[in-house]
């Protein structure tokens, strides 16, 4: 026999369950080695020292105190958003509009703090902005719904599609209620009587927010696993003919989850609005809306796990931008570590899912 | 047969599905000039040690020679090259392309069309296949695709031939067709293995049979010396019976009764055309018919999921109520009080969910139940254990997804789940397909305890063998229409047969 009998070097299996801490073990292990990569690529190209480096990623979030709440702020609307997308996609319902349905939420909360501020108390302000940026959000998601359950038109290009509406109609409202004339911006709103603005719990000003994300992930993660509902949403999305088969109105069961999609989403936009930034831009969402479909698919659409996976990215952007800043480095570099990053955490499930066997020689040599 | 070289030498080959043995140091010879059956029960490994066979696998431990020769089959291609061809269950043909299209589909060199539909038709004519080279794959029946697979394999050279239960799709008349062609083809030296579950075709057809059990090879011999018992037996581990209980229908009273029942498809093709029959409580109404000609859109329409366009369809209580079916969905259905259940064709895509374990699984019937907001998980769980032991499924825990058992207890799952809600009406489509012999029996044998119970079944089958012995009645399908009903008990297989090509069976000779 010579080198003719080219048998294959290894081969690719399936695996069979791993125990969790395997699994965790897996994860772990890519990223460890994810960061030695980061390192050997940033003493390369940068020449600085890659602990340095780690360490002021570390400080990016946890330096300070504001930082630190800084950082579960943007995990708690980013999450908010996650939350918001995920029933759709354990639907098999892409809905890739979570932007803009935030947006329309946040531009209907604005709407009520600026045109109702000194015609009602500030708790029915409040009140009014809740109703109305929740229902704003649902009515942009139910439309593709409609449509999609109606007509089964394709809810990724429309929802996607929606957004750009959505940022247009923002655009258009910043002129009309630009302050100061002329800026095209809206500014601070309400910033003398903070009319519309959510109450501080406890000196912090992101609490409220943190605390509404909290409860919203436990009533979501119990929505989808013990409700009804929730039940009809995994059959739904594995299979509509099974679905028909038992008696699912599938059609009702998308327009009612694609309904609470987006009032999820209308909820993040009023979050923004009322505990967060106090005014609204076009650019207010901040790309959340396309973030959260990462972090969902992260979690393999867990939203326990979302919080791990939305922490994960929030982690490593504010640390990007905090190595910008420190060491005067391209905001790009940033991005090329959580790149490599991301690329060895997604890439693990690969083999936690399937292993690598080098072929046995198991013919004999004569 | 001068010299006897076997064609395949396959030697301690051994395959790992994660913890499962698929195959366990498994010995196969396979001779030029010989047809071998391949034998043995769901999951036995059959299709794995094929598949490893034509490049699809490759073995975690043993050799392979060709000829006397070893060899590596990494591929398809590489199994080509050394002149194997496997005809999958599932073609894997492209519809809008023509026969000639699909068979030279993928081949290195010019593309010429016309050289090869020459050599098609000459391979047709050695062999006596029926193909037009220019038919389109859109318009060709089930066997003519069957037969565009085969001519596919023989056109790039193999003569080594594995076809997985290529008769599972076919009527009488087209299998006998297709054993005609297998056996010139044997008569022409060829080495051809046959994967199937049905006892008269092996001894119909075969020079030699071999049977796996568990994965691992228990013997091989030749067809002259065994018979079906033996087989059975060696491919059980144990004894058993091969006679279909058919017991004496009790009391039978009108359940079903069907009018004029007319279903286009959605492209507008007539799919049932007037059909009418009745269905008695306390008996098994068997269908037949090739497939395709209105089983599905029959139960379906039953069952509430199919729009018609004329007839009716009656329920019957038994203090004579009656109530009309048609324009119901089957929440409605089961609102009415009807328990009707339904055993799609189609049990992973339809009938389960193939990524909810079983406990999930069982929950689909009743997860409305109960005012709650939440689902009972308890009760599923409870009737998943129930069903899990009463019909012996063979699964890790209920906690599996379905898709990872085997046909036979994804079957029994899907069963379970249908008759423990106490049906009157119980629609079964091909409810054996694919099913090794002592998971089919077990199917039969519920289907014979709901009858004795008084459900009124309607059991659409394929092998009409089975029809024969298990139904008390048999209506004939043909084309959308009702070609025939005849009774069970003293039906001919032949004028069954002829009815379910030609509309009330009659020959004009």
């Amino acid at each position: 026999m010579n080198k003719n009998d080219r048998a294959p070097l290894f081969h690719v299996a399936k695996r069979g369950a791993l125990p969790w801490y395997q699994a965790w073990a897996i994860r772990g292990a890519a990223l460890i080695l994810a960061l030695i990569l980061c390192g050997i690529i940033t003493s390369l190209v940068t020449k600085l020292n890659p602990l340095s480096v780690y360490a002021a990623i570390w400080k990016g979030s946890f330096g300070t105190s504001r930082k630190f709440w800084v950082l579960l702020q943007n995990i708690a609307m980013l999450l908010c958003v996650s939350l918001a997308v995920t029933p759709a996609f354990r639907m098999r319902c892409w809905n890739l509009g979570a932007e803009g349905q935030a947006l329309i939420g946040a531009l209907a909360s604005a709407a009520c703090m600026i045109l109702l501020a000194n015609k009602l108390p500030n708790w029915a302000v409040i009140v009014c902005m809740t109703v109305s940026s929740v229902v704003a959000g649902a009515i942009w998601a139910g439309i593709p719904a409609f449509f999609k359950a109606k007509w089964n038109t394709n809810e990724t290009l429309f929802t996607l599609m929606m957004n750009y509406v959505a940022t247009q109609l923002v655009a258009y409202y910043c002129v009309v209620w630009e302050s100061p004339k002329g800026s095209a911006t809206i500014g601070i709103i309400n910033s003398k009587t903070e009319i519309g603005w959510f109450p501080v719990l406890g000196g912090q000003k992101y609490l409220l927010n943190i605390l509404i994300v909290a409860v919203v992930c436990v009533a979501m993660f119990v929505y989808l696993r013990y409700s009804k509902h929730g039940y009809e949403i995994a059959v739904v999305g594995e299979s509509e003919r099974t679905a028909r088969y038992v008696g699912i109105k599938v059609e009702r069961v998308i327009i009612r989850t694609m309904l609470l999609s987006g009032a999820v989403c209308g909820l993040a936009g009023l979050l923004l609005v009322g505990g967060t930034n106090h005014t609204l831009t076009p650019t207010i969402v901040d790309g959340r809306g396309f973030t959260a479909v990462m972090v969902s698919w992260l979690a393999k659409f867990n939203p326990v796990w979302m919080i791990f996976t939305s922490f994960l990215l929030v982690f490593l952007g504010r640390g990007a931008g905090e190595i910008t800043t420190n060491f005067g480095l391209n905001h790009s570099f940033g991005d090329i570590l959580t790149g490599i990053i991301l690329f060895f955490i997604i890439g693990s499930e690969f083999f936690i899912n399937y292993q690598i066997k080098l072929t046995r020689k198991g013919r004999k040599e004569e | 047969m001068d010299n006897k070289i076997a064609a395949v030498q396959m030697r301690d080959i051994t395959k790992r599905f994660g913890p499962v043995l698929a195959n366990d140091k498994v010995w196969l010879d396979i001779y030029r000039g010989e047809i071998l059956a391949l034998l043995g029960e769901n999951g036995s490994g059959k299709t794995t040690l094929m598949n490893m066979l034509s490049g699809i696998y490759f073995p975690d431990e043993g050799t392979i020679s060709i000829d006397g020769k070893d060899v590596v089959i990494r591929s398809p291609k590489d199994a080509f090259d050394l002149g194997i061809g496997m005809i999958h269950q599932h073609f894997k043909l492209v519809d809008v392309l023509t026969a000639a299209e699909n068979i030279v589909l993928g081949l290195e060199g010019k593309l010429d069309l016309k050289a090869a539909s020459e050599k098609i038709r000459r391979i047709c004519d050695a062999y006596g296949f029926e193909v037009d080279p220019n038919q389109k794959i859109y318009d060709m029946s089930v066997s003519q695709k069957q037969t565009v697979e085969i001519v596919k394999v023989l056109f790039r050279g193999a003569d080594i031939l594995i076809l997985d239960e290529p008769t599972a799709v076919l009527t009488p008349q087209e299998t006998d067709k297709l054993f005609a062609v297998l056996r010139n083809m044997r008569d022409d030296g060829k080495a051809i293995v046959i994967i199937t579950h049905k006892m008269h075709e092996v001894e119909a057809l075969s020079d030699r049979v071999a049977i796996l059990r568990h994965g691992q090879f228990i013997g091989d011999m030749p067809t002259k010396s065994t018979n079906a018992q033996e087989m059975t037996n060696m491919m059980v581990g144990h004894a058993v019976t091969l006679n279909i209980n058919r017991p004496e229908p009790v009391n039978p009273k009108p359940r079903i009764e069907v009018k004029g029942l007319t279903v286009r498809s959605i492209d507008g093709i007539l799919k049932l055309d007037d059909v009418s029959f009745t269905a008695n409580s306390g008996e098994i109404l068997g269908i037949a018919g090739i497939s395709g000609c209105g089983q599905k859109e029959l139960l379906e329409a039953i069952a509430g999921l199919q729009p018609v366009e004329a007839g009716s369809i009656c329920y019957i209580e038994d203090d004579g109520t009656r109530e009309e079916l048609i324009g119901k969905n089957p929440l409605s259905i089961a609102e009415m009080g009807v328990s009707l259940s339904f055993v799609p064709e189609d049990r992973l895509g339809m009938g389960l969910v193939a990524n909810m374990d079983l406990s999930d699984n069982m929950m689909l019937r009743s997860f409305r139940r109960g005012h709650s907001l939440f689902t009972d998980r308890r009760s599923p769980k409870k009737l998943a254990e129930t069903v899990v032991q009463e019909l012996d499924v063979s699964t890790p825990g209920i906690s599996t997804p379905v898709r990872r058992l085997s046909g036979g207890n994804v079957q029994k799952v899907l069963v379970g789940r249908e008759i423990s809600s106490a049906p009157t009406v119980l629609l079964t489509a091909y409810a054996v397909r694919g099913l090794d012999i002592n998971s089919s029996y077990t199917i039969y044998d519920l289907i014979n305890k709901q009858k004795e119970q008084g459900v009124a079944v309607i059991y659409v089958g394929e092998d009409l063998d089975v029809l024969l012995e298990l139904a008390d009645r048999i209506l004939v399908l043909c084309g959308g229409k009702v070609s025939g009903i005849v009774p069970g008990r003293g039906a001919q297989k032949r004028e069954v047969g002829m009815m379910m090509t030609k509309l009330g069976g009659k020959d004009d000779e």
